[in-house]
Formats: structure tokens, sequence, C-alpha cells
């Protein structure tokens, strides 16, 4: 396939970038909007040698990944919101046994049973807590079919070298579109294993992987050590940026909202307006400190962030910022999608309003 | 001269944590003999659940990787499917396998999953204080039932293997108990014969323990072994299937 043009959809690149990153075994169950993604697993996994199972539902699918991780396969899942959350009790045990996998979120609207149209209410259970007790994903919002096909594929070489789950946070919009993608090889290392899967204990002492410390010194002492791991994972850090500092108002958005915000962005600034676009690609780590380098750069800035949420990472930017110039919430909640004019008209609004006027 | 007896190659020599009269290490001990036996320690990964027996790693020197409450057999199947030359088994409490993981229990056993499941069904939640479970006899005292289990609120005790015998995916399916020498060496012929089922790739294996528990039963160790026997009226010894 390598070096082939295709017309795919978001999640169907999804999944040829999990065949790109060396998955060995899919362990998912079904939830629109990302039913093609076990579907192509299903065919394409057993040609390739590798494992595809429907469990019976998202608590055994998870379970099964970290059955899978724990012996040294490439391992993924994939769901929507509702079935991510009943996943998360699975999730934390991957991050405190050190298990990598790769997680795919097509979001969906909620709360609840919500919708299957496009949303992105999930960016806090994303970033903030994908389970219980001060986990972290390493999360990657693409925001096209060839941003979810390289970044997927990737996504299985960094889970094996943090030793980390990464999560893909896609949406019903991106998951769904159809656009060209060149499916380029893109040399995904292997990181060896050997170090800590449970292959049988031959020729080596007896292994476990466990997360229960009732040792209170050494259960802080291995969330230090997690912690010291997320702070790596900056490394990883992808933003896009389109501005040279001086601009006024600067409009952030991640995945599909970006899509419909930098078209906005462009346009505006072909005209000769002032604005400026920010979109994160990697939601944790956060680029706190690029976001702040921004805001130090030239005139005070608004920073005016489009979600579709009632507003989540607007949290981010604020903490980004740290008190230098404005951060603005445009919030758009499940399934009410603006037009770039509606994203124009309200970056206009700010550009002629200055909140730092007379200060 | 013929070697009599021996200690396990596969067994730690960590003293065990259990209560006294408890049951698991006498199930951990002949579980590491039917390992050395079999010849399959080191292609052995084992899966430690939540409850009495989770620090099972600190007794059986195989790999062990450690599963969220009730998802045991859900982890000893994604183990097995991506690498199918390892012996996978579990080991659970009856809380773990029949209530909370009772979906994952019946499912991979209906998948004809080719692993070993052992339930350790002493009636009650052992590690958090004796509350109901689902194998409760009827009007049997627990923490949460103090008046004894009453079939109009707490519904009826549920016989497991008698469910899971019924399922094709299931190739061997018994229900043994260790409180005489003599259904302690019975018990090791089943688990043996459990795992040389796996061995032979025919499909699900699963072995119930009926243990003893005495603090939570509120009997000294003797009386507490003693009355195995009457779990047995409810709880029927004997090879369901295989």
């Amino acid at each position: 396939m390598s070096g082939q043009r295709v017309l795919v959809k978001g999640v169907e690149a999804i999944a040829l970038g999990a065949l790109e990153g060396g998955c060995e075994c899919y362990f998912g169950y079904p939830i629109t909007p990302q039913n093609e993604i076990p579907e192509i697993m299903s065919v394409e996994l057993p040609k390739r040698g590798g494992v595809f199972l429907q469990a019976e539902s998202e608590t055994s699918a998870i379970n099964m990944v970290l059955g899978a991780s724990a012996v040294g396969a490439r391992v993924m899942t994939s769901s929507s919101s509702p079935g991510i959350s009943l996943m998360s009790e699975g999730f934390s045990y991957l991050i405190a046994l050190e298990l990598p996998c790769v997680i795919v979120n097509v979001m969906r609207g909620g709360p609840g049973l919500g919708g299957i149209e496009v949303s992105q209410g999930d960016y806090f259970q994303a970033v903030k807590a994908p389970g219980h007790g001060d986990g972290k994903f390493l999360v990657f919002a693409p925001y096209s079919c060839e941003e979810a096909y390289e970044l997927t594929a990737k996504a299985f070489e960094l889970a094996d070298l943090y030793r980390n789950p990464v999560l893909i946070l896609s949406d019903a919009i991106l998951g769904q579109m159809k656009e060209p993608l060149t499916l380029e090889p893109l040399n995904i290392r292997k990181i060896p294993k050997d170090d800590w899967a449970l292959t049988g204990a031959k020729g080596r002492p007896s292994r476990v992987i466990k997360s229960l410390f009732l040792d209170s010194a050494e259960l802080a002492e291995r969330n230090l050590r997690l912690k010291r791991k997320y702070q790596e994972m900056e490394r990883e850090i992808r933003f896009e940026w389109i501005g040279e500092g001086s601009e006024r108002v600067i409009a952030v958005a991640f995945g599909s909202m970006a899509r419909i915000t930098k078209e906005a962005v462009l346009w505006l600034r072909k005209m000769g307006y002032d604005v400026g676009f920010f979109r994160p690609i990697t939601l944790f780590p956060f680029p706190k400190r690029v976001l702040r380098e921004i805001a130090e750069k030239g005139n005070p800035k608004v920073f005016l962030v489009f979600e579709l949420n009632l507003g989540q990472m607007i949290e981010d930017v604020v903490i980004s910022l740290s008190g230098l110039g404005k951060a603005i919430s445009i919030p758009y909640p499940p399934s009410v999608l603006p037009f770039p004019e509606d994203i124009e008209k309200e970056i206009l609004k700010w550009l002629n309003f200055s909140p730092f006027q007379g200060a | 001269m013929a070697q009599l007896f021996t200690f396990p190659r596969s067994l730690k020599s960590n003293l065990f944590h259990y209560c006294p009269g408890c049951h698991h290490s006498i199930i951990h001990r002949i579980l590491c003999e039917v390992i050395d036996e079999l010849g399959i320690r080191e292609r052995t990964v084992g899966i430690a659940s939540i409850g009495c027996a989770c620090f099972l790693y600190f007794y059986i020197d195989v790999d062990i990787v450690e599963a969220p409450h009730g998802r045991s057999c859900s982890t000893a199947t994604g183990i097995k499917r991506a690498r199918p030359d390892l012996v996978v088994f579990t080991y659970q409490g009856d809380g773990d396998f029949s209530a909370i993981g009772l979906g994952d229990s019946l499912h991979s056993a209906s998948r004809g999953e080719k692993i070993t499941a052992i339930m350790i069904n002493n009636t009650v939640y052992g590690m958090t204080g004796g509350q109901v479970s689902p194998t409760t006899l009827l009007n049997q005292k627990t923490t949460t039932t103090p008046e004894g289990r009453r079939p109009d609120r707490d519904g009826y005790p549920l016989k497991v293997a008698e469910i899971l015998a019924g399922f094709e995916g299931v190739a061997f399916c018994a229900r043994t108990a260790v409180n005489t020498p003599k259904r302690v060496l019975e018990s090791k012929r089943i688990l043996r014969r459990a795992f040389e089922v796996q061995l032979e790739e025919r499909g699900f294996s699963y072995v119930e323990f009926l243990s003893a528990c005495p603090v939570n039963w509120k009997m000294d160790p003797i009386k507490a072994n003693w009355h195995v026997n009457t779990l047995t009226e409810v709880f029927p010894l004997g090879i369901l299937k295989g």
C-alpha cells in the first residue's frame, strides 16, 4: 500500500495508521461513530498474523488490551465517549502498570447517551483525568485524515517508548469526513520490551506487573516517578502556529474546530486583519510555554478559544497565559457547528474592541 | 531412593499472610505442584485478582500481572490471544469471578478461551470484612446481611460451576474442596486436568474450590474447616464437565 493515494474517512485513516504503526492486537466494542475501525481491523489484522477480538463490553475490551500489553504486544482499542467512560478504570490501571497501548476516542455529544454528532466534550476527561488517581495519557488531537494516519502510527512507538497509553482524541466530523491521504511509510521504531514484558520466567527471575503499593513511601515515590515521565513527554509537544507575534487577536482551537477556525483566520489575514492562529496538536502535555511566549510578544493579546463544548481547553489556555493577555471562551454545545463566517464575526468583534484600551 | 516430599519449585518461601485456617495456602501449594509437575513454570503467566489473593505474586514464582476487580478472565484473554504459547491462569474469589466479573467470566468461557480459571468460593467478601457475596448461603450471616441472607431481599446462592458446565466453550468444569487430605489429593488431580485441557487447546477450563473463611464466618479454624461440608450441600463437589 506504501505511497498509495487513497480517499478515506478519518476513522479509516486511524485504522491504516495503526497498521502502519505495527499494531498486532485490537480489542473493542461497537459504538458509533467509530465502527469502521474495528471493521477494518477485523479484516486486516488476521491477514498480518495479528489478533482481532470483539469483546462483550468496553470494560472487557480495555482489560484484554491490558493483558496483551503485559505480554509485550502492540495493542489498541477504539471507542466513542460513553464507551471511553466505561474504560476509564482500565485506563487508570494501564497508566499505573506502565503498560503501553493506543486508545482512540472518536468523540460524540454528551453527557449521557448524548448524540452521535460532533463534540469535543471529552477534553477534560482526556487530558485531566482519564481514570482515577492522578494518571495521565499522552494525548494527540489530529485535525485531518493525514494527521490522523501519522499520529496514530507514531502513537504506537511513543506508547512503547514511555510505557504509557497514548490517546488519539478525534471527533465525529474528523472521523466521518473523507479526504485524500498518501500512505507514506513512516519508519515507526520498534522499542525493545525484553526488560519488562511477561514472557514466562525462563532464564530470569519471575516478573510482577502490579499497581498495589501498600507501603505509602513506595506509592509516593512511584507517583513522583510517573510525574517525571509526564514531564519527559513534553519532548513530544506539537502545535501549529500561524502568525508573527504582533497580532492582537489569536484564535485557538484543536481538532475539527481548528479546521473551521483556521479557514476563518487565513481569510481574515488575507484581508489584512491582525489575527493569528494557534492549534495544540498535543493536548497533554499542553504547549503552555509556546503559548506564553506568543503572549509575551508585541501587543497585549486577546486569545479566543473556540471549542465544540462548553469551554474546557480555555482553562489550559488561561493557565498557559498566567495573567498575560486575555482569554475568552467561545463555546459551541454538541451538534452546533459554526461556519467559518461565524468565527470571522467573533474575531472581528474582538479586533474592533480592545479590552486593553486605556490600560 | 524415591523423593516423597519436597518444596515446590514454583512456590516462593514467603510466609503466607492468610488468616489461620484459610484454605488459600493449601490451594496455592497444589497449584504450584501442578505447575511443577507439568513443567510449565517458565511459560506460565498468572493473573492476580482483587481479593485476599491479590498478593498471589508473593507466593507463586511465575510471571504475574494484576487485573482490575473482576476483569481477570478478560486480561487472561488478552494474554492468551496475543501469545498463545503461554499457559495462562486466573486466581479469583467468588466476589471477583461471580459478582463484579461475571460478565467477563461467562463470555470468556463462552468463547472457549484456552485459559484456566480458578475460583475460590468462600461465600463472602473476605478482604473487605465479610460482606454478602453471590455465593453466600441462605440464612448465612454476613456484615451486610446481619440477620442472614434472605432470598426475598438478597436472592439465592449463585451456582457458577453449574452454569459454566452448560457452555459449549467450556471443556472442563469442576468443583472441589481441600478440607480433608483425600480432597486435597483429589483437588490436585482436578487442577492438573484443568491445566492439561488448556495445554491440549480444548477450551476454557474452570476449577472452583470451596474454601474456609474462619474470620468472616466467625468460627475457629477447625469448625470452619468442617463447615465446608455444609457448603457442599448447596455446591456439590465433582467434575461437572470434561
